[in-house]
């Protein structure tokens, strides 16, 4: 088997438009949530998101690519550019018909969905861009991201919610790692900050007015954000012949499902998919340094995912760290793990654990190192991202300091 | 009907059973209401009273809104229509 390595990374979300500045921002804190800004962002009892600002895309596209690329898809090819120009991957001949793009996506080209349901029932028009189709699909990232790369091999879209992040770079992993291609591009995206997106999660009740602030024990609930991250996997041997920097090692992943509730996680499942990860990666769970949480600051999830490391470490779980970064870039559902991934990385590589930011009062259901406001200096050599999506569809990932 | 009665009733259905089984003092939980299901009952009521209820999934027992019981959410649903007409 191949050992995969990570060696091109991009994003673009609230908290900055490229990964130096998203992992400045992380060291120091800074909170991305913000008041939202779009058309009937009155009529809405949410109004706060981690939305990006001061981005114009027609400074990244032009009219032809616009008329094609929802912001969903605008957010993963800046991501995606950011990667590959860092993995310094030129995809021609063997390597384009190998080499593929797993993404992961929730809501699809949301916001091209409510401008055009709104110009149908609301304005009363009876026509619409002849777009809208090939905009607002799931896959559209995906297919654009190949196109504009020369990617022929492997590729698709994955959607497991809050896990299709996870669930797609797990599915990167196995392709390398396996020995299908040397390169998969992966990561995932969302962009549901409109006013549909929002009034939909609004009705579930479980959204924050004012912050988003995990394993604190005045959170009222999660917050929303957009955005994309996006990475280069590649197998060990063929970064290292080519010289290649080295970010991180991808050493393993688990997925579990619990076939129990379409809201409620499930400690058991939340367990089985970290337990799992190890052993899939043959590390011993003290050497877990850092944890990058699911932690969404909801009641339900924060209460069931300590209780779930708590369980699976055992004394451990009192010494590894565990953050939410979802207090500064908000929840980016499907896009999330990916962002995620990031201060993974940076814990692995610069030796600095993000923090969960927002953090006023302990709460004794959620009694971990949640590395509370402040980012912190540590030594990590193996670190997990965790995701429990609605559906109870979970995948963690486990990842090692750069061989 | 009055707002006791249409409360009840939506509650009834939701649980899936007779209003008269409803009793003011049960509790959504020994009515068999799960969090879903309390999501869904005050979606219904909002609806059926043209109100706006403050609730929170993630801190249910916090805000002015008790949802102890049949006849406190009653109560403060009077309240709601009465503050919110």
């Amino acid at each position: 088997m191949k050992r995969v390595v990570i060696t091109g990374a991009g994003t673009i979300n609230a908290l900055g438009q490229n990964v130096p500045d998203t992992l400045e921002a992380m060291r120091e804190g800074r909170c991305g949530i913000s008041n939202l800004e779009f058309r009937d962002v009155e009529r809405l009892a949410i109004r706060i998101g981690g939305q990006v600002k001061g981005y114009e895309p027609e400074d990244r596209f032009n009219r032809q690519q616009l008329a094609l690329y929802d912001r969903f898809t605008q957010f993963t090819l800046i991501a995606a550019r950011e990667a590959i120009a860092q993995a310094g991957l030129e995809f021609s001949g063997d390597l384009a018909a190998r080499a593929g793009v797993v993404l992961g996506n929730s809501g699809g080209g949301m916001t091209t969905l409510d401008d055009n349901y709104r110009t149908v029932y609301e304005d009363g028009k009876n026509r619409v861009h002849p777009f809208v189709v090939p905009k607002l699909m799931n896959n559209a990232a995906a297919s654009h991201v190949s196109m504009e790369f020369n990617l022929k091999g492997p590729s698709f879209t994955v959607s497991t919610a809050c896990a299709s992040s996870n669930h797609a770079m797990a599915q990167a992993f196995q392709m390398v790692h396996g020995g299908l291609t040397p390169v998969m591009i992966t990561g995932g995206s969302e962009s549901m900050l409109c006013f549909g997106g929002v009034k939909a999660w609004e009705g579930l009740r479980v959204m924050s007015k004012d912050a988003c602030r995990p394993f604190s024990a005045n959170r009222n609930g999660m917050v929303q954000g957009e955005g994309a991250g996006i990475f280069v996997f590649e197998a060990y041997d063929h970064a290292r012949a080519r010289g290649a920097e080295i970010l991180a090692e991808v050493a393993g992943f688990a997925m579990s499902s619990d076939a129990a509730d379409i809201v409620m996680p499930s400690k058991q499942g939340a367990s089985r998919a970290i337990k799992g990860a190890m052993q899939d990666a043959r590390i011993n769970p003290e050497e877990v340094g850092y944890i990058n949480a699911h932690g969404t600051g909801t009641a339900a999830n924060d209460k069931t995912e300590s209780a779930a490391v708590a369980d699976v470490f055992g004394a451990h779980a009192d010494k590894l760290m565990m953050s939410s970064t979802k207090s500064m870039h908000g929840h980016l559902i499907g896009g999330t793990g990916a962002v995620e991934l990031l201060a993974c990385i940076m814990a692995l590589r610069d030796g600095i654990v993000a923090p969960t930011i927002g953090y006023q009062e302990p709460d004794p259901e959620c009694a971990l190192d949640v590395v509370p406001n402040e980012a912190r200096e540590a030594d990590v050599n193996v670190a997990l991202s965790n995701a429990f999506a609605f559906g109870g569809l979970n995948a963690v990932l486990a990842l090692k300091r750069a061989p | 009907m009055s707002i006791n009665d249409r409360v009840i009733k939506i509650i009834a259905e939701q649980a899936v059973l007779e209003p008269s089984d409803v009793a003011l003092d049960s509790t959504l939980e020994s009515l068999g209401i799960d969090s879903l299901g309390l999501v869904e009952s005050i979606f219904a009521i909002e609806e059926e009273f043209d109100i706006s209820v403050p609730f929170n999934a993630n801190a249910p027992d916090e805000g002015d809104f008790d949802i102890s019981s049949v006849a406190s959410i009653i109560k403060g649903i009077e309240a709601l229509v009465k503050e919110q007409s």
